[in-house]
């Protein structure tokens, strides 16, 4: 019998098929992260104040946090179905480096989770009254950062996909990790609104993309080989 | 040169080594702490600004500086877990993060404590406060995934790379959260000439008060690691023997 060899590129193609496909089944994984972001957006106009004008101080802040917590909700669907139905073993032991196997789920769960928010966050900036010329640095900015995101809350989650449903530590464990990302985004829309440019941020917002492109799979495959042992 | 190495990785040669070094480090400690803290409670001049709320500097400034050695040391240590399976590495990383916790808090209660007389307020979302709180959040997220997972083993490895992200992520934190917002001073330039903005008198007790609080934190991270080593070594000979011995 021959043994069919595959890329790692291919390899690469299928994780990311297979992850897309699961979430195309399973639509529930899909919209309830979604949900909890415009749910949460909507509680802050209520919760703080209906004055458009405190609405436009605090937009940039409240999509940020509702982005978050959504991308911080959708972490669970990563790696944790396959842990239970024993793929993730699977995919440890694939004959291709980890790194690109992580990085094809990391993409597929940006995809899923957070690419719709930042393809709604405009929407939800006019609703809370963010002055139009800063929807661009929103839209850029949230577009750099919440790959960020996902690929900080994935060493999360390797490394607490063993313990069942104790998500809390998971939260502990990422949410100070994504302060810096908080701080570049939201600074990034408060220049635009006083009309400075906006390139050094963005420069900033770009690079920790790229270091956590560089690093952060590494992590979170060491993290996942301790995980499945 | 290995052996050496491989017998620095046993928790009984070091127990009995730490054993002979204690009273070398107990014995300066003591009289470190005794002779800071009498020459900055008592024969240090009033600041012409803060008058005598600048005595709590002498407590502050060390615990503030010796709590940020506490990720690289984690992460030196993780390093050497996941590499030589050291199980001594694993333990110094074990103990070191509740006691770098409680560092980092004590760094943040004296500061606070200071910023009531000196700022008038005990908290401001300054960028060394926030990030001392920051680093003291994720000191609690190493603590809390080690004592979640219940295999050792595991536990060692993932707090081993959760310390080593951590300790990249505390420095980002430190740098963008400086960037955000800073009320806070930077460090000041010591002198010897007694016309300088910080006297001799001034500065010479915290030399020696963080002298004392550096051999503070190495005192109690080895009386913790030898608790640790009797604790995980419990069913070995060498604890029974001594165990019964005493």
């Amino acid at each position: 019998m021959s043994i069919q060899r595959t890329t790692t590129i291919k390899a690469f193609q299928a994780t990311l098929r297979r992850d897309l496909l699961i979430a195309y089944k399973r639509k529930n994984d899909v919209i309830n992260p979604f949900m909890f972001f415009l749910i949460v957006a909507t509680l802050f106009p209520i919760g703080i104040s209906p004055d458009p004008d405190r609405l436009s101080e605090i937009a940039t802040g409240v999509l940020w946090i509702s982005t978050l917590l959504a991308s911080l909700l959708a972490m669970d669907n990563l790696y944790r179905a396959d842990y239970e139905d024993g793929s993730l073993e699977q995919l440890l032991l694939i004959p291709h480096p980890l790194y690109f196997m992580v990085m094809a789920k990391n993409v597929a769960h940006w995809l899923i989770s957070g690419l719709p928010v930042v393809l709604v966050s405009p929407l939800i900036a006019y609703m809370l009254n963010l002055p139009a010329e800063s929807f661009g640095t929103l839209f850029i900015t949230l577009l750099l950062g919440t790959p960020v995101l996902s690929l900080l809350g994935s060493i999360g989650v390797a490394l607490t996909v063993g313990l069942g449903s104790r998500g809390l530590i998971l939260a502990v464990i990422t949410l100070p990790m994504s302060v810096p990302v908080l701080i570049a985004g939201t600074l990034a829309v408060q220049q635009t609104l006083n009309g400075a440019s906006l390139a050094g941020y963005v420069a900033i917002m770009g690079a920790m993309l790229l270091a956590s492109i560089s690093l952060a799979p590494l992590a979170s495959a060491a993290a996942l080989r301790i995980s499945v042992n | 040169m290995w052996l050496w190495f491989s017998k620095l990785g046993s928790p009984k040669w070091f127990y009995e080594l730490s054993g002979k070094w204690l009273p070398w480090l107990v014995g300066p400690m003591a009289f470190l702490l005794v002779v800071g803290i009498v020459l900055a409670l008592l024969f240090v001049p009033p600041d012409y600004q803060q008058g005598n709320t600048i005595r709590i500097m002498y407590i502050h400034v060390p615990f503030a500086s010796i709590s940020l050695a506490f990720f690289p040391l984690m992460a030196l240590a993780g390093t050497i877990t996941l590499v030589w399976r050291m199980k001594l590495a694993d333990i110094v990383a074990k103990t070191a993060a509740p006691l770098g916790a409680w560092f980092t808090a004590l760094a943040l209660a004296s500061g606070s404590i200071w910023g009531s007389d000196i700022w008038g307020t005990w908290w401001i979302w300054d960028g060394r406060l926030t990030s001392m709180l920051l680093q003291l959040f994720l000191l609690i997220g190493v603590i809390s995934l080690r004592s979640a997972l219940e295999d050792a083993e595991a536990a060692a490895k993932a707090c081993a790379v959760l310390s080593i992200v951590g300790c990249i992520n505390v420095v980002v934190i430190k740098y963008s959260v400086d960037w955000w917002n800073t009320l806070h001073q930077p460090s000041s330039p010591f002198s010897v000439s007694n016309e300088a903005p910080n006297p001799p008198e001034v500065w010479v007790p915290l030399v020696i008060m963080i002298f004392a609080v550096y051999l503070f934190f190495a005192v109690s991270l080895i009386l913790s690691i030898r608790n640790e080593i009797l604790v995980s070594e419990r069913r070995s000979e060498w604890v029974q023997q001594l165990v019964q011995g005493s």
